[in-house]
């Protein structure tokens, strides 16, 4: 009975979303264009709701806006990255020191997986090589050492990550 | 309009200097994983830095005219915040299957 509501509220969710994206993109309000945005967006969410919103919805809302708070910190990781990359480039000696690091987190869920490796590929000195989702294993490759031991050490990554999805 | 055709050519400008960083360190770096360095994390900043001066243009001088042109532009900026790291992600994935060798400090670079 509950699998069933889950069911009928990740199709109302997908085709809410489709629906402004629909709009958003197209920027036309006559009723042709809306009647035709209802209809394929209807299509998408009977056919792929289960892409967007999984069955099991719980704390959805909490962890949604734990993602929104962690997206800035991101963000703000990105430009450390950048400014990292373009020193390491244009320093005539090239402070670089690569290597292969490999370590295990606590995180199983999609999500989560895929939030870690590509926060690890946007911040500074490190990209994701390889998952492992069954054990949480990640192999990383770091151009010197410091990045480096931001994974392996501190961890701040991987407890902030754990924290959004409440995975520890 | 001044300030905002000033403020617009600065983040064009911080965008093109992140680009011609990720260009300099394809070119200067030693091996293939160094250089996915550069371009992977120079390309997400230096476009989205360029897309958001379009954008604060675009809602300065033609708001009125087009005003869903800055939505767009910003689901631009989160598909390239998805995207790039994924497709690094991938590129290096495909190298360290078939056996690419990572460079090692005080190698020949290649």
């Amino acid at each position: 009975m509950k699998g069933k509501e889950g069911k009928g509220f990740g199709i109302l969710v997908t085709f809410c979303a489709m629906f402004l994206f629909w709009l958003l993109l197209s920027g036309i309000f006559d009723a042709f264009h809306v009647i035709a945005g209802v209809i394929c967006s209807a299509i998408v969410a009977f056919i792929s709701h289960d892409l967007l919103v999984k069955g099991k919805g719980e704390k959805m809302l909490t962890k949604s806006f734990r993602f929104f708070i962690y997206i800035w910190w991101e963000l703000w990781q990105i430009v450390l990255a950048n400014f990292d990359v373009a020193y390491r480039v244009l320093h005539p000696k090239m402070p670089i020191d690569p290597r292969i690091i490999e370590f295990d987190t606590s995180l199983r869920s999609d999500f989560a997986l895929v939030t870690l490796a590509n926060s690890i590929t946007l911040t500074p000195g490190t990209i994701t090589i390889l998952v492992d989702p069954e054990k949480g294993k990640f192999w990383v490759h770091a151009i010197a050492k410091k990045p480096a031991d931001a994974l392996l050490v501190d961890k701040t990554m991987q407890r902030k990550v754990a924290d959004v999805y409440m995975e520890r | 309009m001044v300030i905002i055709d000033v403020i617009v050519t600065l983040f064009l400008a911080a965008g093109i200097f992140f680009m011609f960083t990720g260009v300099i360190g394809l070119l200067r770096l030693p091996d293939f994983y160094t250089r996915l360095h550069a371009t992977g994390k120079c390309d997400t900043l230096g476009e989205v830095l360029i897309i958001t001066g379009l954008l604060i243009y675009h809602a300065a001088h033609y708001a009125h005219e087009a005003p869903l042109v800055p939505v767009k532009l910003i689901f631009l900026i989160v598909f390239i915040f998805l995207a790039n790291p994924t497709a690094t992600h991938a590129i290096m994935k495909a190298a360290y299957m078939t056996g690419v060798k990572p460079w090692k400090l005080g190698e020949e670079r290649r």
